[in-house]
């Protein structure tokens, strides 16, 4: 854990997409699960790899890269899905592997440059530096499709 | 010590009313969803105060009263009579009956809680 | 819903259940009354279901609606105690003010806004029913006041402790209880006690007028007791203490000027005999001692032979009827309770499926066992689903009123039979029938019967009759609305399909597939816009959500007759009985109740109708052919070789389809999981549910799957057979 400051108001979940890495609040994640076999939810976006069974609960689960436009690796045994709550709704976010929890401040954090073409950044709320790495930190509510707000 | 009062009403609203009115006044309520089911609570009960309504199924209020009173135990018992109706003949009638006072409904938690206490002290 | 730390709050919403209970016996009642019922319990439940609801009402402030019921109430009071007979037009108006009744309950519930103009409009009639000696003098509002409740909890300490003696006044009290006074349970030491309450009190006990032992009646009270009060308090409140006594008693208050509110014909106030005794210590030890006379006859003025009084007494209690003995539960509770039955179903297949890998005798007590956990697994099931049943009455009875207003506003004399209003249905489905049934209800009033005139003239009986019935049958709800109306005009029912375009022109339809038109989207067969049914809602809504409870519509129709269509439901939402199936790497689940059959395809069975339209031969006729792992985008090129699987499924409009799969799996119980709306949802997709594996199996709604693909109809499917035929 890297210690930065003495003002620790956000705490940072780290993972790989793609050789990227980016991160979350950790208060929007509920769990982190291994991976398991989705069942494809049929017609659905690309990105939507099916739903897993949560305890109970039918869980849908979104493949990060393909979300985020970035070549989709071949599933294996050391990824996760990262089970996120956004306005009462869980989702699961199928990343390669969750790398760190870091805190920081909210001084810690930049704006994304604005290149509002670039789907990638669409959805990163802002970018932080840790240990010499950019890490980008995601809005999880732009990435999380709210069925309205889908099209858009 | 906490006086015990079986309330007879037949609306499960006003048996709530009357039981949130009194037990955080230290009684102790028993209540009763008619007149036959009432006299069914009362035997071995001994409560120190009565209250019923009039307009029930099975046995209304009036008759409720008239057994209470026939038996020899509970002929001193305190019974008031909860009635929507204001009007005096009705309270004349429940006082005939053998009824020792009324309240009117909607009730005042504190002055049913007053008015039993000033007939049972 | 209600904040649980709030009693008001809990006692409002257990109001409102109850109002809702008391709506329900009010209509029955009324109904009754209706139905010419002599029995005076009858109108006795009607008058105390509305006086119930004022009295509530009352209690929360809820003044329109105390308003209404009060004078609701009045005008039943009439009828019960016989001074006005109601006839139909008044017993029409009794049902229309009960309606307005249970509109103002919920209003008042979910804080909406009161139709006052209704009430008004409805109380005015109800006032002129009790004529003119009656009509206005009723109409005093202060005679019920209305007084909103606060429930603090912390109650004050009975104005006790403001004694903090300023003012202080002498009054002097004298008081004599009669014989009566003993009767109704008042006792003097009480009184006496509350007296010594408010203030200071020297008592005093006048013992003159007690005669000799030997004259003395037990019955009469002799004695008197004059009291010294000195007090903050006025005239009128000490007036109040002996109100229960106001008549039962001689009472004089003198007050401070020595100016009596009644003059004293002695005034022995004045002379201080008796030895003033501590006023506070007063209170428990007897003031003074009690007269013999005191003691026996309390309320034994007419000594009833009690042996005689309480002997029908006793005979009375075995014969009523325990109050039946229930328990409210929050709804949530119960759903989680259904669920983590849901959860057990799973648990038990999945231990049932690792079972069965091990390769265990079927003998070994594991397997015993198991057989034993999966019978306790279907009980438990069961109760739990009977726990969320609920009688389809109070849905009948919001029928009862829709036929009432969808009469009055098309002018036709309805009746309105209902049958099984036992019937026991899951919550859930009652309240999610009341928008198709209602919509029903108006197109059988609205396009069902006749016109009145109409009627006498084809020698019917004037009222058309709509029956409701519900009933279980094999394992389902079977719901039904009937009219004794013309039957559907077929001729005409068709000539609109063709003219929208829904059929070609010259398509031979059955009298099924024809009546099987009216749940086609877009169609309706009012030619003007009525005032009730034709509001572009049409029977295709209602087949819709009718399916969404994964249940069935269908239409029977004579000519001359009537029509009648039935629903079909399952017993409860939360399990289905499925038939698993594999299609390529997936497994599905499909309701069983659709499959009609399981085919092996033959060499010559399929044909191709235009390029990507496939029918399958079956039983001398055709039937659409489809892939599901097409359908469902697993595969993209379909599978139609000789010896694939095939289930021939029926939809809910009678019409049939193939579906091509890959295996069947098993029949089973499964445990439908909700799919949350806020994801993606795939059309075609019902529910999913939990297999033995753990993994998600996906539950098809097999019309909706074939809707998305461009479905051949019925009378799409008669053409093509005629050209199959022509080739």
């Amino acid at each position: 854990m890297s210690e930065q400051g003495q003002n620790k108001d956000l705490e940072l979940l780290t993972f790989r997409v793609a050789d990227q890495e980016y991160s979350l609040d950790i208060m929007s994640v509920r769990e982190i699960r291994g991976w398991t076999r989705t069942t494809p939810m049929p017609h659905a976006p690309d990105y939507m790899r099916g739903v897993i069974n949560l305890r109970g609960t039918v869980l849908p689960v979104m493949d990060l890269a393909r979300r985020l436009n970035l070549p989709s690796q071949e599933t294996n045994e050391r990824n996760v899905i990262i089970v996120v709550k956004l306005s009462g709704t869980l989702t699961g976010l199928l990343v390669d592997a969750v790398s760190d929890i870091v805190a920081i401040t909210e001084d810690d954090l930049q704006p994304p440059p604005d290149i509002s073409s670039d789907p990638q950044m669409s959805v990163v709320r802002s970018l932080t530096v840790i240990d010499d790495q950019m890490i980008r930190v995601l809005d999880l509510a732009a990435v999380v499709p709210v069925s309205s707000d889908e099209a858009a | 010590m906490s006086l015990k009062v079986l309330a007879v009403d037949d609306s499960r609203t006003m048996r709530d009313m009357i039981r949130m009115a009194l037990m955080p006044a230290g009684f102790d309520v028993h209540l009763a969803e008619d007149g036959v089911h009432g006299i069914e609570v009362l035997d071995g009960l001994e409560p120190d105060a009565i209250i019923t309504d009039i307009n029930m199924p099975r046995m209304d209020g009036f008759g409720f009263i008239d057994a209470v009173r026939d038996q020899a135990e509970h002929r001193a018992t305190p019974i008031l009579v909860l009635t929507t109706e204001s009007a005096p003949e009705l309270k004349m009638r429940a006082r005939e009956a053998g009824a020792t006072g009324w309240i009117v409904k909607p009730f005042d938690p504190a002055k049913l809680v007053k008015a039993l206490q000033m007939v049972a002290g | 819903m209600s904040d649980q730390n709030d009693p008001m709050a809990e006692i409002r919403a257990s109001f409102f259940i109850e109002c809702e209970e008391l709506m329900e016996a009010l209509q029955d009642g009324l109904q009754e009354l209706d139905d010419g019922s002599e029995e005076p319990e009858t109108i006795n439940v009607v008058f105390r279901a509305v006086h119930s609801i004022k009295g509530g009402a009352g209690a929360f402030g809820l003044e329109a609606l105390v308003r209404f019921a009060h004078r609701y109430e009045t005008v039943l009071d009439e009828v019960r105690n016989g001074s006005l007979q109601p006839d139909s037009e008044a017993m029409k108006l009794f049902f229309l003010a009960a309606d307005h009744l249970s509109d103002l309950v919920r209003a008042c519930r979910d804080e909406t806004e009161l139709d006052e103009a209704t009430s008004d409009e409805l109380l005015t009639r109800l006032d002129a029913l009790l004529g003119e000696d009656g009509g206005s003098e009723e109409v005093e509002p202060e005679e019920f006041e209305v007084q909103g409740l606060s429930l603090a909890l912390d109650l004050p300490d009975l104005d006790v402790d403001d004694t903090e003696a300023n003012d202080s006044t002498l009054y002097t009290v004298r008081f004599k209880p009669e014989q009566e006074l003993f009767a109704t349970g008042n006792e003097p030491l009480m009184l006496l006690r509350n007296l010594c309450d408010l203030g200071e009190a020297t008592v005093r006990c006048n013992f003159d007028d007690l005669p000799s032992l030997t004259d003395l009646a037990p019955e009469t009270p002799y004695v008197e007791w004059i009291i010294e009060l000195k007090t903050e308090a006025a005239e009128p409140e000490i007036r109040d203490i002996f109100e229960f006594v106001d008549g039962l008693c001689e009472l004089e208050i003198t007050g401070p000027q020595g100016e009596a509110a009644a003059p004293a014909p002695d005034a022995p106030a004045e002379e201080p005999p008796a030895p003033p005794e501590p006023a506070a210590e007063a209170a428990d030890p007897a003031p003074a001692p009690e007269p013999p006379a005191n003691v026996v006859p309390m309320g034994n003025k007419e000594p009833p032979a009690p042996e005689t009084a309480k002997e029908p007494e006793a005979e009375k209690k075995p014969a009523t009827p325990a109050a039946k003995s229930v328990v409210r539960v929050d709804l949530e509770r119960i759903e989680r309770l259904v669920n983590l039955v849901g959860e057990l179903v799973i648990n038990q297949a999945m231990l049932s499926q690792s079972l069965d890998e091990a390769g265990l005798s079927p003998h070994s007590d594991a397997m015993n066992g198991l057989e034993e956990f999966q019978r306790l697994t279907r009980d438990i099931q069961d109760s739990v689903m009977m726990i969320r049943a609920q009688p389809v009455k109070s849905l009948f009875q919001r029928m009862s009123r829709i036929v009432r207003e969808s009469s009055a506003a098309v002018e036709k004399e309805v009746r309105l039979v209902t049958e099984g209003e036992a019937t026991e249905v899951d919550k859930t489905v009652i309240e999610r029938l009341a928008d198709p049934l209602t919509h029903m209800i108006r197109n059988a009033v609205d396009h069902g019967l006749e016109a009145t005139e109409k009627r006498e003239e084809l020698g019917k009986s004037r009222a058309g009759t709509v029956t409701l019935t519900a009933a279980h049958r094999s394992g389902r709800v079977i719901i039904e609305v009937a009219d004794d109306g013309a039957g559907i005009n077929r001729k005409r029912v068709q000539e609109i399909a063709a003219n929208k375009g829904l059929i070609s022109p010259d398509a031979q339809l059955s009298d099924s597939e024809i009546d099987n038109l009216l749940f086609l989207p877009g169609f309706s067969t009012a030619k003007q816009v009525s005032n009730l049914s034709g509001r572009g809602v049409g029977m295709d809504v209602v087949k819709t959500s009718i399916q969404s409870l994964g249940g069935r519509i269908t239409i029977n129709s004579e000519p001359g007759k009537g029509t009648t269509f039935s629903i079909s439901l399952p017993l409860t939402l939360a399990v289905l009985d499925g038939m698993v199936v594999n299609v390529a790497e997936e497994t599905l689940v499909l309701p069983l109740n659709v499959v009609v059959e399981t085919l092996s395809l033959g060499p010559d069975d399929v044909q191709m109708l235009r390029p990507g339209n496939y029918v399958v031969r079956w039983r001398g006729g055709f039937v659409p052919l489809y892939d599901l792992g097409v359908m469902l985008g697993y595969r993209s090129h379909r599978k139609t070789d000789p010896g694939s699987i095939v289930l021939l499924i029926v939809l809910e409009d009678g019409s049939r389809a193939a579906l091509v799969i890959d295996g069947i799996q098993d029949q089973r119980q499964v445990v439908i999981k909700g799919l949350d709306d806020s994801f993606y949802r795939a059309p075609g997709i019902a529910a999913a549910t939990i297999l033995g594996d753990g993994q998600i199996a996906l539950i098809l709604d097999p019309a909706d799957v074939i809707s998305g693909m461009g479905h051949i109809r019925g009378t799409d499917l008669m053409l093509s057979e005629r050209k199959i035929a022509n080739e």
